[in-house]
């Protein structure tokens, strides 16, 4: 127990280890405690932001979504319209091809009519003419009584 | 015991014993054998049981901190870092707490003070008898493992502490103000001698009693250890009085013991904190 030169060689020791500590053990773990601290506050900030991001996120979508159903229920009406549109121009088509074809069926019907009255003129004039004959007992010239004939067969 | 043949005062003279190297009386140097040796060799002259301690517990408290800081990862610490990051910030908290002016150096410092103290006081927890009687084995004669309870340790590190004050007074107040410090207060400059008398006084007291202190916990820390341990010591058979000592060291080492934990742990932590007060009282101008 007595003071010698391990007091000196205590304090030697004590500032290497001073030194050693501060330069080498104190400096990066403290520098890592800093670096750990700011990244946790940047992970909070981040996180904050993020939900910041959220939010915009489902209003845009929510938006997105409003605009949407307004387009698809425009596209069904005015495919409705359409659609109607459709129905009543086909109706009018319809109309006027079924008004056409009666007409022609009535013209060739009156076309019909005349041709057998035509005939029925031409065999009715045969037929007076056979008459006539009989009555008269002798031929009657058609070619003198043309004129008459057709008179006759004009009036049936 | 180390050795049935002691008395209780050889037993006790022996464990108080650094192991000193120095020059021996015939003129070589080599290792004091017996105490009278040891107080011959003067001041120079090294207890190599104190210096060979203290080195091995600081560098292997130094080591465990630098492979830490070596690989320290921002990420998820593992079980040591998250050690030495606890021991970090608790360090820098109680610094930041007492110390108020702007000095990298300080933090560290206290780091190194505290664990280093902290190892050195922890020795004395290891049963008193086994390394001096391990190294009694191998030839040699002496060995006190506990670093603090020599003297010389303490004051070393305490003058360390006593330059820095001195550095840090000079360098902030100006060699001017430092004297000024010293002699123009409390009574004024017709006051001077009484003032510097006071404030000498003062100064000087600083590091006397940040080695003091841990060296008389210690060392009578130890003490009591010791005598502790004669109580074992006076063991003769198996008589009532023989067993009933043998079971009272046994109590009473594990009492003290425990309670040991806590001097170990607060004067290592006294020992800091005063640092960096003295430190800090060093950095101001005071009034």
């Amino acid at each position: 127990m007595n003071i010698n030169a391990t007091l000196l060689a205590q304090t030697i020791m004590f500032a290497l280890f001073v030194w050693f500590c501060m330069k080498f053990v104190w400096t990066p773990i403290i520098a890592a405690l800093e670096e750990r601290k700011k990244q946790i506050a940047d992970g909070l900030a981040d996180a904050e932001r993020a939900k910041h991001d959220l939010d915009l996120a489902s209003k845009r979508s929510a938006e997105i979504l409003r605009e949407a159903k307004e387009k698809a229920g425009e596209i069904v009406a005015n495919g409705d319209k359409r659609a109607s549109e459709i129905v009543e121009e086909a109706k009018v088509q319809a109309k006027v091809e079924g008004d056409r074809i009666i007409a022609g069926a009535k013209a060739e019907i009156d076309q019909e009519v005349f041709r057998a009255k035509e005939q029925l003129r031409t065999q009715v004039s045969a037929i007076a003419l056979a008459g006539a004959g009989k009555i008269l007992g002798r031929e009657i010239d058609a070619k003198a009584h043309n004129d008459l004939l057709d008179k006759l067969v004009a009036e049936i | 015991m180390s050795s049935e043949a002691h008395t209780s005062a050889e037993y006790i003279k022996h464990h108080l014993q650094n192991l000193t190297y120095g020059q021996l009386p015939d003129g070589s140097w080599g290792v004091a054998h017996t105490v009278e040796e040891a107080k011959e060799m003067g001041f120079w002259a090294l207890n190599l049981d104190t210096f060979i301690m203290s080195l091995l517990l600081g560098g292997i408290i130094m080591l465990v901190f630098r492979s830490v800081a070596k690989s320290v990862v921002t990420g998820t610490p593992g079980g040591l870092q998250n050690f030495c990051e606890w021991a970090v910030e608790f360090i820098d908290s109680s610094v930041r707490g007492s110390f108020s002016s702007k000095n990298d150096m300080v933090a560290p410092l206290a780091l190194t003070i505290f664990f280093w103290v902290f190892s050195m006081n922890l020795m004395d927890l290891l049963p008193i008898d086994y390394i001096p009687l391990l190294m009694t084995s191998l030839g040699v004669p002496f060995f006190k493992v506990v670093p603090s309870t020599d003297p010389n340790a303490t004051f070393g590190m305490a003058i360390g502490v006593f330059l820095l004050v001195l550095y840090y007074s000079v360098k902030m107040k100006g060699l001017g103000g430092f004297v000024g410090e010293l002699t123009l207060q409390p009574f004024g400059k017709w006051g001077m001698p009484v003032n510097l008398l006071l404030e000498g006084v003062n100064l000087i007291a600083k590091p006397i009693s940040l080695a003091l202190r841990l060296f008389g916990n210690m060392y009578a820390g130890e003490m009591i250890f010791i005598l502790i341990a004669l109580m074992g010591g006076a063991w003769a058979g198996f008589s009532l009085g023989g067993v009933t000592l043998y079971g009272s060291q046994v109590l009473l080492s594990l009492g003290w013991a425990i309670f040991h934990i806590l001097i170990v742990t607060l004067q290592a932590f006294i020992f800091m904190t005063l640092t960096v007060v003295y430190l800090d009282m060093a950095h101001q101008e005071h009034h």
